[in-house]
């Protein structure tokens, strides 16, 4: 099996019960692979659980049933039933995870931000450094604010931050959830070449896009989550 | 995977027919963060307690990895062992910093206290590495003579984590440490208790009521209510994907976590 990330007949679906139980379906029957070099990206309408898919695979959501199988070298772990402390080695060596919020400790320069990600994610602290200036740089963000907390910023400079961050480390597999919602064209443009460049050197991706810009420029293949509706109940 | 560094199995304790600590068992690994989170009376402090040996369970073992690789009993060891265990290999900062420092003692007394627990005895190299210390938590080397009395609540907090890491400990015990401090203080300490546990591997189990210290400084997490563990796992994911009632009731309770 040459896949980086598989899904196999994977449910998902949320109880509430502070509102009596109910159960909210989210997604059934969600069979689909990422192969290296290739990047899938989710279509279907919002609602569809696209973004509930991403968090599956990151491990953030359970699932109630299936098996999303990542490659970890030579070995494949189930990441619906792998132990905390596997999820967490998986996510610092293979699966990285970029949001459209950045969520860091309140005092941290953006540099030091981006610089700690690539440590985490397995760099030596020279190379770490040295590769997120490049990709501060690359994403256009102002060397004036490298030394600042990235709170204070807009949301486009958080999203560049917040991209270096989730691309600084050589994981080979990419989860991206809207990562350029608030860019504007250039530095799309700049993370569709960040991600080809990724694609190139054999990762594999899969990404949520809602503009078609920028999913036309990255895309392999397109898979429709409405496929994946949730089985009715019987009544 | 390596080798638990501290096993805690069944442990239990009663206070009259109220149950403080109901069959908690885990294991936690060298620099794994483990954050224990509940309301107030849920029982987490009494954990910590019983952990740290300072309370005796009515049930259950804490054993500890030593030095040799052996794990043991701490039930079993004599109170001289225990007490120098505590000094050298653990350290426990507390919410309430009058009871984790000397509050007459000199910042540097404080740190360096530690220090002649293991035995040094060269005034100089304690003065030296107390100060080193309270650089790397960010006290000003001038205040080294100034008892905590004198300082402010966080800085207080940062000495009591200076106190607890000169000696190099493999496990840190924390109950709320950043409970009643300005949330500006407090995301300086969080982001001080991060860098160093990372740096320096350390163990911590975190005792706190606010979920956004379990989310930035965790690896895992456990929920208690009315002293049972009821739901464990990824940080993250018992956050965002609560499974148990009580848990969804937590999380959603608090404004943005």
């Amino acid at each position: 099996m040459t896949a980086l990330l598989t899904f196999q007949d994977v449910a998902k679906s949320f109880t509430l019960h502070l509102r009596g139980g109910v159960v909210l379906p989210v997604v059934g029957d969600v069979s689909f692979t990422v192969e290296p070099g290739e990047c899938v990206v989710l279509g279907g309408p919002s609602g569809a659980g696209k973004s509930s898919l991403l968090k599956m695979a990151y491990g953030n959501y359970r699932c109630d049933g299936g098996a999303i199988l990542v490659r970890d070298g030579e070995t494949i772990v189930d990441v619906v039933r792998a132990d905390p402390r596997v999820m967490l080695g998986l996510r610092a060596r293979v699966i990285a995870y970029v949001s459209q919020f950045l969520r860091v400790i309140p005092r941290v320069a953006a540099l030091d931000v981006v610089e700690a990600a690539g440590r985490e994610g397995g760099l030596d602290a020279g190379t770490a450094r040295a590769r997120a200036k490049d990709l501060l740089a690359r994403l256009n963000l102002p060397e004036r604010l490298w030394g600042l907390p990235p709170a204070t910023f807009s949301g486009g400079e958080q999203q560049r931050v917040n991209i270096a961050r989730g691309l600084i480390a050589d994981r080979p597999l990419l989860l991206l959830d809207e990562p350029t919602a608030s860019l504007d064209a250039q530095n799309r443009a700049v993370v569709a070449d960040l991600v080809r460049e990724k694609l190139r050197g054999g990762a594999g991706v899969l990404g949520i896009f809602h503009d078609s810009e920028m999913r036309d420029a990255v895309a392999t293949r397109v898979v429709d989550v409405t496929h994946f509706a949730p089985r009715a109940r019987a009544a | 995977m390596s080798k638990p560094l501290l096993q805690v199995r069944g442990l239990t304790k009663r206070y009259g027919d109220r149950l403080a600590c109901a069959d908690v068992s885990f294991d936690l690994v060298p620099g794994e963060v483990l954050a224990i989170v509940g309301e107030s009376g849920s029982g987490k402090s009494t954990l910590l307690s019983l952990i740290a040996t300072e309370l005796a369970p009515d049930s259950g073992t804490v054993s500890y990895r030593m030095r040799d690789g052996a794990l043991r009993d701490l039930g079993t060891l004599s109170e001289a062992g225990r007490r120098a265990l505590m000094r050298t290999e653990w350290g426990f900062v507390r919410q309430d910093a009058t009871k984790g420092l000397r509050m007459a003692v000199s910042a540097g007394g404080n740190v360096g206290e530690r220090l002649m627990g293991l035995g040094e005895r060269h005034y100089g190299r304690i003065r030296a590495q107390a100060i080193d210390w309270l650089g790397r938590v960010e006290i000003d080397a001038g205040r080294v003579d100034d008892p905590p009395s004198q300082f402010s609540g966080g800085m207080r907090q940062r000495l009591q984590i200076a106190r607890n890491l000169v000696t190099g400990p493999r496990l840190v015990l924390m109950d709320e440490p950043t409970s009643g401090l300005d949330v500006s203080v407090q995301a300086r300490l969080l982001d001080l208790i991060r860098r160093l546990s990372a740096e320096l591997g350390l163990a911590v189990i975190i005792v706190t009521h606010d979920l956004a210290v379990a989310r930035l400084l965790s690896h895992r997490i456990a929920v208690m209510r009315a002293g049972r563990v009821i739901e464990t796992g990824l940080t993250d994911r018992v956050l965002d994907d609560p499974e148990h009632a009580y848990t969804q009731l937590l999380v959603s309770s608090v404004l943005a976590a």
